[in-house]
């Protein structure tokens, strides 16, 4: 077997190429894990630093001496999430059901219907016109819901899963005299069960990340959800200066406040929960991805 | 007498054989199709008013729009809004950019995922998910998250890859305030947070073919680069030309999350960070131009509407399977 060492040579390689890789995907989040870890002095003397000459937790003991907007935007984007998953499972159910349906007349049209928008669309300024000046949602939590509420892509996943629901079921039950409705929610629906929980987990992931629209329609204090929370905090450190952490500014006196590591301790505060709880379910991401892109 | 003469018109109505008018035909087939109708309804309503009705506003970019008089009452200019395209130096430069990075984005992402997708292939055991968890991570965090990890590099006083550069004696840059830099680092920005993503979709189409034909291969003694290039390849191919297609389709739609977090939204970096998608969102947002906005917005639809078709004829053209439509 002359051939063995050379494959394991060869795997060896790989294995160091790729560990290698890996290293570099992940140090950028070390690097912030770090910096939050550090001392403001160290930051400011010796620049972002792997190895800190000085560690320190005073940025956390700041941001939770004062957690009011870190909290709100943790209600706000929770909320969100549950409210919008929630309204959108069903109605991408709803309207992915019929016409998964091959019996259904007006399958094609409505088909072609939902997947125009997705080739064609009036683009950002009539959207936001229509949303601010006619459907008056500026500063709303609907606006943070609405406008993914429904995706095409979503759509055609969740068609996908029910193609395969046998036909005969539904059949059985027309014979038994169940009206369309029963049949959706009484046996469709429930079927549907480990399709509705692959694309409940990506349509939540898209709330939880969700800042776009958020950026495009909050402007007040109200509503911040965690990562328009941090798009602020990131472009501006005048933030400090007229938000609810400002006092906390205030107490330390500005100029010896840590924003450096602060920002950092924000930003895995915010983003760092998710980040473990994902990964956990990425089998269900790879299910979701494959379905999505092989189908379109 | 008066009466009799509605029940006797009645009673002939009924005794002629039915017209088979294409109303009433219609009529029937929607009583029947009524309640798989209702259901899918709401979501045909939704979708009227949250992407139809926007559509109307694409005559804004013949408009000159003021807030107080609306889409309808605002002014007609004809093309006017179109002048600035062929003067003013933005549109070229945002449109160049949009285009230029897509195209670097997608022939970079494909060639690193397969790459890697193969190279995952080779191996077996518990390492490759780790690997492959590793890679995914980036995908899970928001892009505002990306700007701060950005950020921690290059940060003008402290930024790590000026620290880095430091090593080889190198003068420490300003990265925000610079425009050539970015050419290199939004593609290693976009690489590194979409390669887990698109490893996977190419990983699993690998893992979707059949063992049969790399039996058949080894009894024949073919080495495992020949395998590689012979079957893997070849019959991921179809996949790999879909995936590039539908990214060109895309082409003028650009990321607006990557090219407004990392470069951080500062002036001087424009020229080469700045793509249609940005430019529309500032002058929405800051004081800018909107009805040029509205212009280069409209070219942005229709343009890509005219690219997603081609691409699709393309797909079609070769597999007919999976074409979109």
């Amino acid at each position: 077997m002359p051939n063995t060492k050379g494959f394991n040579l060869m795997n060896g390689f790989i294995n160091v190429f790729l560990i290698a890789l890996c290293l570099a995907i992940a140090l950028p989040f070390v690097l912030v894990v770090i910096i939050s870890l550090t001392s403001e002095n160290s930051l400011v003397q010796d620049g972002y630093q792997f190895l800190p000459r000085e560690w320190s937790v005073e940025a956390y003991r700041i941001v939770f001496q004062k957690p009011d907007p870190l909290l709100k935007g943790y209600m706000v984007t929770i909320l969100i999430t549950v409210i919008g998953t929630f309204i959108s499972l069903l109605l991408t159910a709803m309207t992915a059901y019929p016409i998964s349906r091959m019996d259904f007349r007006y399958n094609r049209p409505i088909t072609f219907y939902i997947f125009f928008t997705m080739l064609f669309n009036g683009g950002l300024i009539p959207f936001y016109i229509m949303m601010t000046q006619y459907l008056h949602l500026k500063n709303s939590l609907l606006a943070l819901i609405i406008p993914t509420l429904l995706s095409p892509f979503n759509i055609m996943i969740m068609k996908g899963f029910l193609d395969k629901i046998s036909k005969e079921i539904i059949e059985s039950a027309k014979v038994d005299g169940a009206k369309e409705f029963r049949i959706f929610f009484t046996i469709i629906l429930p079927l549907a069960t480990p399709a509705l929980a692959t694309l409940g987990l990506f349509i939540a992931f898209g709330y939880w990340n969700e800042w776009y629209y958020a950026l495009l329609f909050i402007d007040n204090d109200k509503y911040i959800p965690l990562q328009l929370l941090l798009v602020r905090i990131l472009s501006q450190i005048e933030f400090l200066a007229n938000s609810p952490l400002a006092q906390v500014a205030d107490k330390l006196a500005y100029a010896n406040f840590p924003t450096l590591s602060v920002r950092m301790a924000m930003a895995i505060l915010a983003g760092g929960p998710m980040l473990i709880i994902f990964p956990f379910f990425q089998k269900y991401f790879v299910k979701g991805i494959t379905v999505g892109s092989l189908k379109g | 007498m008066a009466k009799t003469e509605p029940a006797a018109t009645r009673i002939q109505a009924e005794s002629q054989p039915p017209k088979p008018s294409w109303l009433s035909k219609e009529w029937k087939h929607l009583k029947k199709n009524r309640e798989l109708l209702l259901l899918a309804t709401p979501g045909v309503l939704f979708k009227f008013v949250i992407a139809y009705i926007p559509m109307i506003g694409l005559i804004l970019a013949f408009k000159y729009f003021r807030y107080d008089q609306g889409i309808f009452g605002s002014k007609w200019v004809g093309f006017n809004n179109f002048e600035f395209l062929f003067k003013a130096q933005d549109a070229v430069r945002i449109i160049r950019n949009t285009l230029l990075y897509n195209i670097t984005y997608i022939v970079l992402g494909t060639v690193a995922a397969l790459l890697l997708a193969l190279l995952l292939n080779e191996l077996s055991g518990k390492l490759i998910k780790i690997y492959q968890t590793t890679m995914f991570l980036p995908y899970f965090i928001s892009f505002v998250l990306v700007g701060y990890i950005t950020n921690a590099f290059l940060d003008h006083k402290g930024g790590f890859l000026n620290t880095m550069i430091g090593w080889f004696g190198l003068e420490p840059h300003k990265w925000y305030l610079e425009t050539t830099p970015w050419i290199f680092i939004l593609p290693l920005v976009a690489l590194w947070k979409g390669i887990g993503f698109s490893t996977l979709v190419y990983y699993a189409g690998i893992t979707g073919i059949n063992t049969d034909y790399y039996e058949a291969a080894r009894l024949d003694g073919a080495s495992r680069i020949q395998m590689m290039w012979r079957i893997t390849l070849p019959l991921l191919k179809p996949l790999v030309i879909i995936l590039f297609i539908l990214g060109l389709g895309n082409i003028f739609r650009g990321d607006f999350g990557l090219h407004y977090f990392v470069p951080n939204n500062v002036g001087p970096n424009f020229p080469t960070t700045d793509i249609i998608d940005t430019y529309v969102y500032r002058a929405l947002t800051k004081l800018g131009d909107i009805n040029s906005a509205a212009a280069v917005g409209f070219l942005q639809s229709v343009v890509g509407l005219v690219t997603v078709l081609s691409a699709n004829f393309l797909v079609r053209k070769a597999d007919k399977d999976n074409a979109l439509f």
